[in-house]
């Protein structure tokens, strides 16, 4: 297939390695990729605050560059949530409603696409390591996705999937939630992470970079061992050690 | 900023900063997810459960009118009296003067956070009544002068010590460490209550429509001593709470006891068809029903938010929620705590001033699959949050998210943009700057790139 | 029709012109009634008596199925004897009434003179039931089968005697009952009693006996 990669705005400009690494394993898969670079941002901040005649600009906007794709592949189950689920409903009965429906459909987030569309769990990698999975809150509750991160990670040789009881509990980003309630945020990470550290893990894995933000900025500041990753970098460093 | 937003925030600033309190909400939920997870697999299909359920609420809350009617006439025809209240002052006045017509010396009452909205027991003790809470949490949380913290786990925020010293303080009791012997202390205290008082005040859990019965759930039998033995049953309801057939409790009743409770079915499930008939031993020789409005049929013109009326207060969204968890119920400063309670809030009490607590939550969305009746919960914050922007309008919001969308229409000033945050970024992070610098003060920013994906990819057409 | 009704249905009217959609559901079903969804309750007689024993033992009642009267009788006199139940009050009826003047000639029927007070001082109080619904253990009583309201809440111990033929399966079958039995002309009070009274509002830890009785016993007759 052609998969247009769609690099939500903080992976393009903090955390540019995830959207390589999609590119990286979609590839390997056999996919076409392409990106179109006149993509920025789905307009997320701006309608979770409330600000949605702003977030429909910003919506309009991502139908005119996914217009010709024909997949859409993204690394962050938030942003896919942002398109998928909330355009169809934030430009509900205008003259972009049939457009946003069609965008939808050809929507996925990464691990999605990967065990759904492609209809494959095994990637091909090998990793000797210890993870255990965040669930992202739009990716489990808005896209209903559980099980597909785990089937492909499952699949890597070698790695130990650790499961907790706080893996879907929320790791206190909400976008900008996370700077308008600092002290709730921090709250909430402090609980989570936390019980992720206790794992022994060596990676905390998510298909959610801004949970990985949060989880991973915090853990850096208490000065924790257990590192986040993204599970497209997981899968491409998997693929490397092949 | 608005008083309530203020006072929110100062309050939310502090609990969410005593780690040993927030541990301690965590473990005394433990049990109960336990539990809820035992016995939500025990249902064939709890996910179609809560279809019939929300379907249930759906049908009787889309023809309130008629159901309404209905249930009133049936009410009526089994000796009950149904007074109408459009506001909490009607209420309370209503209440009153039925208190007063009893001459009553003494009023018990069972558990009813409809009564906490009104301000009832205030008006009540102005007026010269005593007023007994009798569920154990309610008259814990009387007894310290303090709003419930959870509205079905009142005192679930208190340790046993605290407890015992409050009973010591005000009942003269021996100080104990055993939650068995303090249970024991509030039943001999409240006892003789239930005899010499001559008004009991309930709540309803449910008005059943095709029987004219008032169903009231409880777990302690306070609720059932309160309407058998005075000589006046006062209830008072919100005008969601009917439902069309009786049939409707079978799913209603046990689903009610395990997302709210983590039991199969409470202990006591009490439906009321009328003061004590001829032939009867016990019970109230008078049977009051007070219904309530108070800005509910503003929820109801609300197709949106409409199903916000479903809610039977099982408290389960509140259990999972991590706002609750960590901020606990005082922070809200709300009759209802957690997710139900910031939703529907603005709309009982203004949405100037309580839209902060949609704005306060990370829509994770826990409470909405936690939900046995299917309230949409965290998609109603965010349209809270978008109705807030409408009629409170936010200079700040408005400027930031007005440029930051002229700066994401055009690539090149993102682009643009981008490359000069990660260059200064070595400065920028010293800077008292908003979000940048809130985020900061808790959390790191991972090691910034020297370039963006898109340069990367630009610059390498491959990986 | 009084003023506040009146504005309170008109508000009503008003906003339900704006119809809204059926909520989002996971089945396409669009039947009310759950029963289907409830907990099994299993195809045979002694299944439902064996989800019945189950549930009593979890919610911590007493059960005790017992062959004839005779057999309820020294049950109950053995019980009264090891827990020194002295003031016995008791509501008349077939099942129940032999077995209360077994354990006491004295005992008070509470159908006879009825007085708070008295009743505040009793031990134990003995009723019978509408039915028992095995698929939660809970036990139905009415004002009519169980002495009023106060009988079956007020002394701290109560002892249900019941056939074995009003168990019920599922809530739905045991409403379904109701509406048969009562129809228009619903008794004052109906409660599902299951298990003995309890709280969990100090710190979420269970105790027994908050303000209805703390033990609950259900002698069911073959
Ligand atoms: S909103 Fe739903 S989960 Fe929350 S209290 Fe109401 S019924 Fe329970």
């Amino acid at each position: 297939m052609r998969v247009s990669l769609f690099i939500p705005c903080f992976i393009d400009q903090l955390t540019p390695q995830v959207g390589l690494a999609t590119a990286k394993v979609l590839k390997k898969l056999g996919q076409e990729i392409e990106f179109n670079s006149s993509q920025t941002c789905c307009g997320q901040p701006s309608y979770n605050s409330g600000q949605w005649e702003i977030a429909k600009e910003g919506a309009i906007r991502s139908l005119e560059v996914f217009k010709d794709a024909e997949v859409v592949v993204g690394p962050s189950g938030s942003c896919v949530a942002m398109m998928k689920k909330f355009y169809p409903e934030l430009l509900h009965g205008t003259k972009y409603e049939a457009e946003a429906k069609r965008l939808s459909q050809r929507t996925f987030e990464f691990s999605d696409f990967i065990v759904s569309q492609l209809k494959i769990t095994d990637v091909g990698a090998t990793l000797n390591k210890k993870v255990t999975y965040h669930d992202g809150c739009h990716a489990l509750r808005e896209l209903r996705l559980k099980e597909e991160p785990r089937k492909l990670l499952r699949a890597v040789k070698g790695l130990e999937l650790i499961e907790t009881e706080e893996a879907e509990s929320c790791c206190g980003f909400g976008g900008l939630f996370a700077v308008k309630f600092p002290m709730i945020s921090t709250a909430m990470v402090q609980v989570k992470a936390g019980a992720l550290a206790r794992t022994g893990a060596d990676y905390i894995v998510s298909s959610d970079p801004s949970c990985l933000l949060q989880i991973g900025g915090w853990l850096s500041r208490e000065g924790k061992v257990i590192r986040p990753l993204h599970i497209a970098e997981l899968l491409a460093m998997g693929i490397d050690d092949v | 900023m608005s008083d309530s937003k203020s006072i929110f925030i100062k309050e939310a600033t502090l609990t969410s900063a005593d780690g040993e309190q927030r541990q301690f909400i965590r473990t005394a939920l433990g049990g109960y997810y336990k539990n809820r997870d035992i016995y939500q697999a025990r249902y064939r299909d709890w996910e179609l459960a809560r279809d019939a359920a929300s379907l249930a609420k759906w049908s009787a809350v889309n023809n309130l009118a008629e159901v309404l009617e209905k249930f009133v006439a049936k009410f009526e025809a089994n000796g009950g009296k149904v007074h109408w209240a459009r506001d909490a002052a009607e209420a309370r006045k209503i209440i009153l003067d039925l208190v007063a017509k009893a001459n009553a010396t003494a009023v018990i009452k069972s558990k009813c956070m409809t009564t906490e909205e009104i301000h009832l027991n205030d008006a009540l003790e102005k007026a010269g009544f005593g007023v007994v809470e009798s569920d154990l949490g309610e008259f814990i949380q009387q007894l310290r002068g303090e709003a419930p913290y959870h509205f079905v786990f009142p005192c679930m925020h208190l340790k046993r010590e605290a407890i015992s010293e409050l009973f010591t303080k005000h009942l003269g009791t021996a100080p104990t460490d055993s939650p068995e012997e303090l249970t024991m202390i509030a039943r001999r205290h409240l006892r003789k209550l239930y005899i010499t008082a001559d008004v009991g005040i309930t709540g309803a859990n449910f008005l059943v429509a095709d029987t004219g019965q008032i169903s009231i759930t409880e777990n302690e039998g306070n609720a059932r001593l309160t309407a058998a033995m005075p000589r006046v049953h006062i209830a008072l309801s919100g005008i969601e709470k009917v439902i069309n057939t009786i049939d409707d409790l079978t799913v209603l009743l046990p689903m009610l006891a395990t997302a709210g409770a983590g039991q199969p079915m409470t202990c006591y499930n009490t439906l009321y068809a009328g003061p004590k008939k001829p032939g009867e031993l016990d019970g109230p020789e008078e049977f009051h029903l007070v219904l309530l409005d108070n800005a509910r049929t503003q929820i109801l013109a609300d197709p949106e938010q409409r199903d916000s009326l479903h809610c039977i207060r099982c408290g389960a969204c509140l259990n999972v929620c991590p706002i609750f968890k960590n901020i606990g119920g005082h922070a809200y400063g709300t009759t209802y705590q957690g997710p139900i309670g910031s939703v529907i809030t603005p709309h009982l009490r203004g949405l100037k001033d309580w839209n902060h607590l949609s704005g306060a939550s990370s829509l994770c969305g826990a409470c909405t699959d936690a939900c046995p009746v299917r309230i949409d919960l965290h998609h109603h914050l965010l349209q809270n949050r978008r109705n807030a922007a409408k009629v409170v309008p936010n200079l700040f919001d408005r400027v930031f998210h007005g440029s930051f969308n002229f700066v994401i229409q055009r690539p090149a000033l993102f682009s643009l943009g981008g490359k000069v945050f990660r260059k200064t970024f070595g400065l920028l992070k010293h800077l008292p700057l908003p979000y940048l610098g809130t985020w900061l003060k808790s959390r790191d920013l991972p090691a910034i790139p020297q370039k963006s994906f898109r340069e990367v990819w630009k610059d390498s057409k491959n990986v | 029709m009084s003023e506040a009704r009146k504005e309170i249905m008109g508000r009503i009217r008003e906003a339900l012109k704006t119809p809204s959609p059926k909520p989002h559901l996971k089945g396409q079903s669009s039947k009310v009634t759950g029963k289907a969804w409830l907990p099994e309750v299993g195809d045979t007689h002694a299944e439902t008596m064996g989800l019945l024993s189950d549930n009593l033992a979890k919610l911590k009642a007493s059960f005790h199925p017992v062959e004839n009267l005779d057999q309820a009788i020294a049950l109950v006199k053995d019980l009264a004897q090891k827990k020194n139940w002295k003031n016995i009050a008791y509501h008349k009826n077939d099942l129940v009434t032999p077995v209360a003047l077994a354990i006491d000639g004295n005992a008070w029927a509470v159908d006879d003179s009825f007085s708070k007070d008295k009743l505040e001082a009793a031990d134990v109080g003995l009723t019978s039931c509408v039915s028992i619904v095995a698929q939660f253990g809970a036990i139905l009583v009415s004002s009519e089968t169980s002495g009023g309201r106060g009988l079956s809440i007020l002394p701290p111990v109560h002892v249900v005697i019941a056939k074995a033929d009003q168990v019920v399966p599922d809530l739905a079958a045991c409403f379904e009952q109701i509406n048969l039995q009562f129809g228009g002309k619903m008794p004052s009070m109906l409660s599902f009693i299951t298990g003995p009274s309890r709280t969990g509002d100090i710190e979420r830890i269970l105790v027994l006996g908050a303000h209805g009785p703390k033990e609950l016993y259900l002698i069911l007759v073959r």
